[in-house]
């Protein structure tokens, strides 16, 4: 499915909950449902900076996609990273480095956040980005 | 007979929905909720007699400075002040502890004198210290706590010394909610020639204070944390430490005379109140000490000790549940964990049912540092909250921390 395809399903499944505490309870049991994380890969190098919960994310790359690893010691945050990894993870470098995540507001998930977590997201979603960029800056160089 | 109904028909804030839930407010130990009489103060104050303080002759500029001069006079008397001078008006608690850090401290610190603060202290009671142990080559001291957050008086006492300048603690933890033996704490430091500053933020809104019987040096606190406006505060001293120190800000009002050549400073608690003061909020913090007054420290008191027992035993039994604070001698703080679950996930979700709580470090990070934890969850009770909202939070609670484990 394209990054869009999988955008469109989630805000048809977010379409369902009418309540804050709905759509609270839906991610919680996303961040449950996330692969576990790599123990090796949890040090300071895959730290999400600028989130005030501890993010860790781990890209890897095999022909021109990249894959991601995500975790958080928040629930909550889990659920974040696991809604966006079910959009990026698997994808072309070039369509994570461009894509637009229209989705975020869609469903509302910004208005869920306060202000401090909120800056944690656009600090995932950048970093997201970045890695994509740097690998396809990579493979050009190749 | 206390009536907590007609103390909440007093705070028209309460009386709202968040996210379609009644609004349950327990954040209080960050800033209280305001009753209407000192809103209408507020009001009255900017409607009827605006005009600036001190230096106008005409009739609004009298009944200004009156309104001001009435509030120091109210603070000077619950607080047991011997003469109003002693009470100098700050933006609140932190600009007070900064005014002594800087003005003292620089006046008097030598270096490899010592200043002692507590293991528990808000961060705004450690760093104006740090700054100026550092300025001067003075060095910092902790007091220890044990597990239930009580300090260690023990320690203190062997920590204490002729090099000692200075004593900086809490009267009550926002943290942990851990209420600290003044009165000993002062003693013992006056044995050593030292003085005392008392961080009053959190025991104000609670007990009446006398500075007298504590004996205290300084008394700092901020009105808004005691059912006042925000950025007023309080600063009270001893006379003759007040006239001892320099001023802290130049400008208006804090001079006697000024030339190119020297500027004489005006007396305390002028000296200490530079430029247009905070006049509206002065005035409208009179109505919160009324308000306290009126309702009395010992009603409050054992309202919200009735709060805080009911709390603690109904929450107690939450699986993973760990109460940060265990202190014999507690105010209307219940912090805590949960075992896996992250505080912030938990403030959330209880906003989400329109409970406010504190979730994070609570502005003491070395004193999260000893318990081992990033931060906690916060519930705080004032005056106005009750039983049945204590009911609520803890069936929510019990349901956030299931959803989350």
């Amino acid at each position: 499915m394209t990054i869009q395809q999988i955008q469109d399903e989630i805000i048809d499944e977010f379409a369902l909950f009418d309540s804050k505490e709905d759509k609270y309870n839906y991610i919680i049991e996303l961040g449950k449902k996330l692969p576990p994380y790599p123990e090796k890969y949890r040090t300071e190098d895959y730290i999400v900076k600028g989130c005030q919960s501890k993010v860790w994310i781990k890209p890897e790359v095999r022909d021109s996609k990249i894959y991601f690893y995500g975790d958080s010691d928040s629930t909550l945050v889990k659920g974040i990273v696991s809604l966006l990894l079910r959009v990026l993870s698997g994808q072309l470098l070039q369509e994570v480095a461009s894509a637009d995540l229209y989705f975020i507001d869609r469903i509302g998930l910004r208005q869920m956040l306060s202000m401090n977590r909120s800056n944690g997201l656009a600090s995932m979603i950048k970093q997201l980005k970045l890695y994509a960029l740097a690998y396809q800056a990579a493979e050009t160089l190749k | 007979m206390f009536d907590v109904e007609a103390i909440r028909r007093q705070f028209p804030i309460l009386h709202q929905q968040i996210n379609g839930k009644p609004l349950i407010y327990f954040d209080n130990a960050a800033t209280s909720q305001k009753p209407r009489q000192v809103l209408e103060a507020l009001m009255h104050y900017y409607t009827t007699m605006n005009a600036n303080v001190h230096r106008g002759i005409h009739t609004l500029a009298e009944k200004a400075t009156e309104a001001f001069e009435a509030t120091r006079e109210a603070v000077a008397k619950m607080i047991n002040a011997p003469s109003k001078e002693q009470v100098v008006f700050t933006r609140g608690t932190t600009e007070s502890i900064n005014l002594v850090a800087a003005t003292y401290g620089r006046a008097f610190l030598r270096q490899g004198e010592e200043i002692i603060i507590s293991a528990m202290e808000h961060h705004s009671n450690i760093v104006p210290w740090q700054m100026i142990c550092q300025e001067k080559g003075a060095v910092l001291k902790v007091i220890p706590i044990n597990q239930a957050g009580e300090l260690l008086l023990e320690e203190y006492e062997k920590m204490l010394s002729p090099r000692t300048r200075l004593v900086a603690v809490m009267h009550v933890s926002n943290a942990l909610g851990t209420v600290n033996p003044i009165a000993e704490i002062v003693r013992l430091a006056h044995q050593q020639g030292a003085v005392v500053l008392v961080d009053g933020a959190q025991a104000a809104p609670h007990y009446a204070i006398d500075v007298q019987a504590l004996d205290v040096d300084f008394y700092v606190f901020s009105a808004h944390k005691m059912y006042g406006p925000t950025g007023i505060g309080i600063l009270y001293g001893k006379r003759h430490l007040l006239e001892a120190m320099p001023p802290y800000m130049g400008g208006g009002e804090m001079i006697k005379e000024v030339t190119f050549q020297q500027t004489t400073y005006n007396d305390i608690p002028y000296k200490f109140e530079a430029g247009t003061p905070n006049i509206s909020d002065a005035v409208a913090m009179k109505a919160a000490v009324e308000f306290v007054q009126q309702t009395g420290f010992q009603t409050i008191a054992a309202h919200e000790s009735q709060l805080l027992a009911y709390a603690t035993q109904t929450i107690a039994d939450i699986d993973g549940i760990r109460i940060i604070g265990t202190a014999k001698e507690k105010a209307s703080v219940l912090s805590f964990v949960i075992d896996g679950v992250h505080p912030m996930d938990v403030g959330m979700l209880l906003d989400a049912k329109g409970i406010a709580v504190r979730t994070g470090h609570h502005c003491a990070m070395p004193l999260m540092n000893y318990f081992g934890i990033a931060g906690t969850v916060r519930a705080s009770f004032a005056v106005y909250n009750t039983k049945e909202e204590i009911d609520v939070f803890a069936k929510e609670l019990r349901k956030v921390a299931h959803a989350l484990r």
